[in-house]
């Protein structure tokens, strides 16, 4: 293992860790998209440099959908959904910023402790990456928790899966298979996640989720 | 794979989804329905050519052996009855103008690509292209359970992406995992999610990987069989959707996620020194046993009281599948067979209600043994049946669960019995004001489909008194398969 690609590799994913955590602590749904660009830029540049470092042509692709799709098309789409709502107002926290943080810094310190203990085995490069994808995949499910707006719950959801496409590439030599498909949920995701978000407005007239708690199962 | 000859698992692939993209294009609901039931037919006969034709070699994407062929015959079947008892229902909720055309053309090229997504999931022998095939069906049925577009039904359908999304990311969280561990010994590449080759060397894996591997694929199938922390997503799913897709649900959609971690748990017995899933697995069983079980007794919906006995009765299955060992195996495999057969004809009957009466509030409908005495009295031997009584085939398994867990873990089988009973008790409860008493409701008569209800439960009915025994001796043979 060469020092300096690994340094570089591991440099990246933890940026995305720490573009996680740059989410948890937005409170203007304009900003939280912008910071999901910036966490699916860091992702492609993760994935290309694994994919230059693995001598893995194919990764290029999936580095290349996390360029175009997520860092670009989604934000950009989500921007006008939010301009178009007129919910650019603050974000509601279901949590206190000061607890998620701390919530935020347990999760990391947990996948950290079980990752690398049960990884003892595999390459120094695969351990590291899968750490950090446990991590951003626990940070996004807390943004999911801790937003009660449906958008910044999608944006978690995003974030999440980016945790997902950092583990697969660091699974060295993983078919072609995987990667696609995680790139095609997420475009199904989003298409599925658009149209709820119309049908939400037209019959709520808000997309703030705590507007549907008001229907709870049972009481008609 | 061999071109000269009916290839049975193509057919089995093929027909679904090229009858998805033909139902999208087809105008008219009349002839839509009955393609959907024409194409669900002949899907059912291929599978069922696979007891008689040759099975085809696995395949690094298709695999079809004693375990999963169970799984296929059964899905097809359901998905064949459920698609008679659509057509009828459907033409109901045009009627009353809950559905528009546009949106029953949908509804059917729907429902045939979420059968192309279980059966894509039986027969694959990739795991990354079984989560694939997993997160076809889940995204298909999000979008039927939304269908009717209510204040409630959108809530449902949102909730149920959401945690259902959770699980999938955990799921296939999980699968990378196992590839990693079976990367320094399969080799790289496609060989490493494999799964006969994953089996094959599964004891050579690292076992820490794989035990970490196996709590994120619990977590992840764990959600969509409906276990019960992860439950949230299941009673609004079934409740707020159209009844032909709550009847999937739990017949068949609980199933898939269910032998998806079937399979895993097979990687994980093979491997000495990994953890047992068996207590994993007994534990979120009972959990989910004992917490449905309280939970039915509260229920005024009456789509939702039957969605609470589907947690339970999943909980009782991966109980009886975590207890391992072939008496055990053999009834959780008999029970999920019977609980297929059984909700689903308990669901027709349920959405023939509901359409009749005018709602599906516990408290607006009363004798229906007297207004509508086919469906009333096929409601009654189905929540018999679903109950455990005798002579049925739910008993059956029931009691052979008992009495292996008696035999081996009394303490657990007094959970397991308390359990048990209290649903019971409040499935009697419940079944007394329903179908007995004053005629309370709408009284118009129903334009039902009975035969899908009435073969179900006769199945039923002949699996508890008799179980032929070529079934028996197959059924065996999984057993000792699952470990």
């Amino acid at each position: 293992m060469h020092g300096l690609s690994f340094d570089i590799a591991h440099t990246l994913a933890g940026g995305l860790v720490l573009v996680s955590f740059m989410m948890l602590y937005q409170d203007r749904l304009y900003s939280l998209l912008n910071v999901f660009a910036l966490h699916a830029l860091v992702l492609a540049l993760s994935v290309a440099w694994q994919a230059f470092i693995q001598d893995a042509p194919h990764l290029y692709v999936t580095a290349a959908i996390a360029l175009v799709f997520k860092a670009i098309v989604i934000p950009v789409a989500l921007h006008r959904i939010v301009k178009q709502l007129g919910i650019h107002r603050d974000i509601e926290t279901a949590v206190g910023i000061g607890p998620t943080m701390l919530a935020g810094m347990g999760l990391v310190a947990l996948s950290m402790v079980l990752m690398l203990r049960v990884t003892a085995e595999a390459d120094a490069l695969a351990r590291e990456d899968l750490a950090f994808a446990l991590s951003v995949v626990l940070l996004g499910l807390l943004v999911m928790v801790t937003r009660r707006n449906a958008v910044s719950q999608v944006v978690g959801f995003m974030s999440l899966e980016n945790g997902l496409v950092l583990a697969a590439t660091g699974a060295k030599g993983m078919p072609l298979v995987v990667e696609i498909s995680v790139a095609f949920s997420i475009l199904i995701a989003f298409i599925v996640v658009g149209i709820f978000l119309f049908r939400i407005r037209e019959r709520f007239d808000s997309v703030d989720v705590s507007a549907l708690d008001d229907y709870r199962g049972e009481r008609r | 794979m061999n071109f000269h000859s009916f290839n049975p698992v193509a057919a089995v692939l093929l027909i679904p989804i090229c009858s998805a993209a033909l139902l999208a294009v087809l105008p008219g609901y009349r002839i839509t329905a009955r393609l959907n039931v024409v194409a669900s037919l002949l899907t059912f006969l291929s599978a069922l050519s696979l007891f008689v034709i040759e099975r085809p070699q696995p395949t690094p994407y298709v695999l079809v052996d004693d375990l999963n062929i169970v799984f296929i015959v059964l899905n097809t079947f359901v998905g064949f009855t459920t698609s008679i008892f659509s057509a009828s229902y459907i033409a109901h909720e045009l009627d009353t103008g809950r559905l528009t055309p546009t949106y029953l053309r949908f509804y059917h090229a729907m429902y045939q690509t979420m059968m192309f997504g279980m059966n894509l999931a039986f027969v694959s022998n990739n795991i990354g292209l079984m989560w694939v095939a997993v997160e076809i069906a889940t995204l298909t049925t999000v979008l039927m359970v939304g269908i009717y577009r209510t204040h409630a039904a959108l809530e449902a359908a949102w909730k149920y992406f959401i945690l259902g999304s959770v699980g999938i990311a955990f799921a296939l969280f999980g699968t990378i995992l196992v590839y990693m561990a079976a990367r320094p010994v399969v080799g790289e590449g496609q060989d490493a999610m494999i799964w006969t080759l994953l089996v094959e060397h599964a004891a050579h894996f690292d076992p820490a990987l794989l035990n970490v591997a196996f709590v994120f694929l619990f977590l992840g199938y764990g959600t969509k069989v409906g276990l019960a922390p992860l439950h949230a997503w299941l009673p609004d799913a079934h409740a707020e959707g159209p009844t032909p897709i709550s009847v999937v649900l739990s017949g068949l959609l609980l199933n898939v996620a269910l032998y998806a971690l079937l399979r895993f748990k097979i990687l994980l017995t093979v491997s000495p020194d990994a953890i047992a899933p068996g207590p994993l697995m007994v534990t979120m069983g009972l959990v989910s046993l004992v917490f449905a079980a309280f939970m039915l007794y509260r229920r005024r919906d009456i789509k939702r009281l039957f969605a609470y006995s589907s947690i339970e009765h999943m909980g009782i299955i991966v109980f009886a599948f975590g207890m391992g060992g072939p008496l055990a195996n053999f009834a959780g495999l008999l029970h999920m067979m019977m609980h297929s057969l059984t909700k689903s004809a308990i669901f027709f009957a349920v959405g023939h209600i509901a359409q009749v009466k005018g709602s599906q509030r516990i408290n607006r409908i009363r004798g229906l043994t007297v207004t509508h005495p086919a469906l009333g009295w096929g409601l009654v031997v189905g929540v018999v049946a679903i109950a455990g009584l005798p002579p049925l085939g739910i008993f059956m398994s029931e009691f052979l669960v008992v009495s292996s867990t008696f035999a081996r873990q009394p303490l657990l089988a007094i959970v397991l019995v308390f359990g048990l009973l209290l649903a019971f008790g409040a499935l009697m409860l419940r079944l007394t004001s329903v179908a007995f008493g004053n005629p309370r409701g709408g009284t118009a008569p129903v334009e039902a489909s009975y035969v899908p209800m009435f073969a179900h439960l006769s199945l039923v009915l002949i699996a508890g008194i008799y179980l032929p025994a070529p079934v028996v001796v197959w059924f065996q043979h999984v057993a000792i398969l699952l470990g």
